[in-house]
């Protein structure tokens, strides 16, 4: 089984659980077998267009997949997959 | 007669609008938040008679920040550092109105010291004891230093191997310095994690929204210095990307709060080669940027992914900017360049920003009359193992006069005549 690690910030998607044990050969299937068994993630971790949302990072290990093959990454039993949030800034002032 | 002028934080892709809270990220689609102001506030509020009155650090512009709690203001004196004509430094670059915005005589020798009084200020205001960031030595030395002037209880997440000087000061200003061994990149997800378990206030982290809106200031001061107007052109190191977007911020906000006359400004990007994902993005036309991992003598802009990269890369392409990278080698010659015609002593950073000024000047991306502003944002002190074997002493020699004269040579004396 692999760990998946999951942030505060999507717990109301999966019932408040921090980690899921999930089935995959890749970081994606992964995930797609999360969202099997909590449909809610799928919004929260994919755009309209079906990519990976821009500020989610994601890691195997210690690894950020984007130095890997992304989504296609190859995970194994006994590894941890962790998602995290980006923390970037921006730049409009006024309401 | 202060009065705060934020007024909430929203969501940069989506929208979505939540108090003024301790918050990095929306929780709808994980954008970035930003401080929002009353921009009736603001006008009715700031005006330059007023700033030049104020005090002299960054809360003069105290209208233009999250100013939650007047009273718990966290003030070592950061900020309304020197605008220095660099009249040496143009002529041998070609540049007839050349100016340094000189942020390493900031309490903590760099420009950290702006951020981090804001970020400790919201902290204090939302009610933390303890804070937190994740460095590449600045920083750390910065909220090291800032919470123990306000008795606050401090983290410092560094690289394991950054330059010395960095670590000790942090642990000199009574600040717990975790040495990481890994990169700042996994400095800062160990922070994210972190954040999620631990009642800190992670001043880049979730406080980021405040601690960035401390960046402007290096854009006020700078008009402000001017006589209030806008520069032509300005160049300013790139390591999260966060500092060129807010400078950019800093000047419309002045447009729009009437403090300025609008005017075109050109905003250009430095990195250093070795850590020059934003860079690479520029060159080769592209909007997204694709992770580094670093490796360059300019630890303090050592980001492999920046959070802000995206938005740097816009501000510099719609402003009619560049953003170069420069070698090693060139960041020596640049922190040379500038101590040895202004007389300021700049860390590596300001080596690759002089650098990259340099190669702007020779390839004519600045023009020789457009009024520029080069952001030097840290002390050369903290870094001088990076001049290694640059910059010895010329001569080694017994407290003698035979002693100096046999090293050094001819030279003219008093009298003009040598024995």
């Amino acid at each position: 089984m692999i760990r998946l690690k999951i942030p505060t910030i999507l717990r109301n998607a999966t019932d408040d659980a921090s980690i899921l044990e999930v089935r995959g050969a890749t970081v994606g299937e992964a995930l797609v077998a999360a969202i099997e068994r909590h449909p809610g993630l799928e919004d929260r971790l994919f755009d309209e267009d079906g990519r990976l949302r821009r500020f989610l990072n994601v890691f195997v290990d210690e690894e950020d997949i984007r130095f890997e093959q992304g989504l296609d990454t190859p995970v194994a039993p006994g590894q941890t997959v962790s998602l995290l949030p980006a923390v970037a800034g921006g730049c409009d002032s006024w309401r | 007669m202060s009065q705060n002028n934020a007024v909430e934080l929203s969501c940069r892709e989506c929208g979505t609008r939540y108090p003024l809270e301790a918050r990095a990220v929306c929780d709808e689609c994980f954008g970035p938040v930003e401080v929002v102001y009353n921009l009736d506030r603001v006008r009715s509020s700031t005006d330059a008679r007023a700033t030049a009155h104020g005090p002299p650090s960054l809360w003069r512009y105290a209208t233009l920040l999250p100013d939650l709690a007047p009273e718990l203001r966290v003030d070592l004196g950061a900020g309304w550092t020197p605008l220095r004509r660099a009249r040496r430094l143009g002529d041998a670059l070609g540049l007839t109105e050349l100016w340094i915005k000189d942020d390493t005589v900031n309490p903590t020798g760099s420009f950290k010291d702006r951020v981090v009084s804001v970020a400790l200020s919201a902290a204090r205001a939302f009610g933390f004891d303890t804070v937190a960031c994740a460095s590449t030595g600045n920083l750390a030395g910065a909220t090291a230093a800032a919470a123990a002037a306000t008795g606050m209880r401090s983290y410092v997440f560094v690289p394991r191997d950054i330059e010395p000087a960095k670590i000790v000061a942090a642990a000199a200003y009574g600040s717990t310095v975790v040495a990481v061994d890994g990169s700042y990149d996994q400095a800062n997800r160990l922070c994210s994690e972190l954040a999620e378990e631990y009642p800190w206030a992670f001043v880049n982290v979730s406080l980021r929204p405040y601690y960035a809106e401390g960046s402007k200031t290096l854009a006020f001061e700078t008009a402000e210095q001017l006589g209030w107007a806008l520069p032509d052109h300005v160049v300013v190191p790139i390591a999260s990307g966060a500092l060129l977007t807010k400078i950019h911020q800093g000047f419309r906000e002045l447009v729009d709060a009437g403090l300025v006359e609008s005017s075109a400004v050109r905003i250009s990007g430095a990195q250093a080669t070795g850590c020059s994902p934003v860079s690479q993005a520029f060159r080769e036309g592209s909007a997204d940027i694709r992770p580094q991992r670093p490796a360059t003598i300019a630890r303090s802009l050592a980001i492999g992914t920046p959070a802000d990269g995206r938005y740097a890369l816009s501000v510099v392409r719609e402003t009619g900017g560049a953003i170069e990278d420069v070698s090693d080698e060139q960041i020596r010659d640049g922190i040379m360049l500038l101590a040895r015609t202004e007389g300021i002593f700049a860390e590596t950073a300001g080596g690759v920003t002089i650098a990259v000024l340099r190669s702007l000047c020779e390839r004519g991306v600045i023009a020789r009359h457009e009024r520029t502003v080069a952001y030097v944002t840290g002390n050369g002190l903290k870094t001088v193992d990076a001049l290694d074997g640059s910059a010895p002493p010329a001569f080694e020699v017994g407290p003698t006069i035979e002693s100096f004269e046999a090293a050094a040579g001819r030279l003219p004396t008093r009298s003009g005549a040598r024995a």
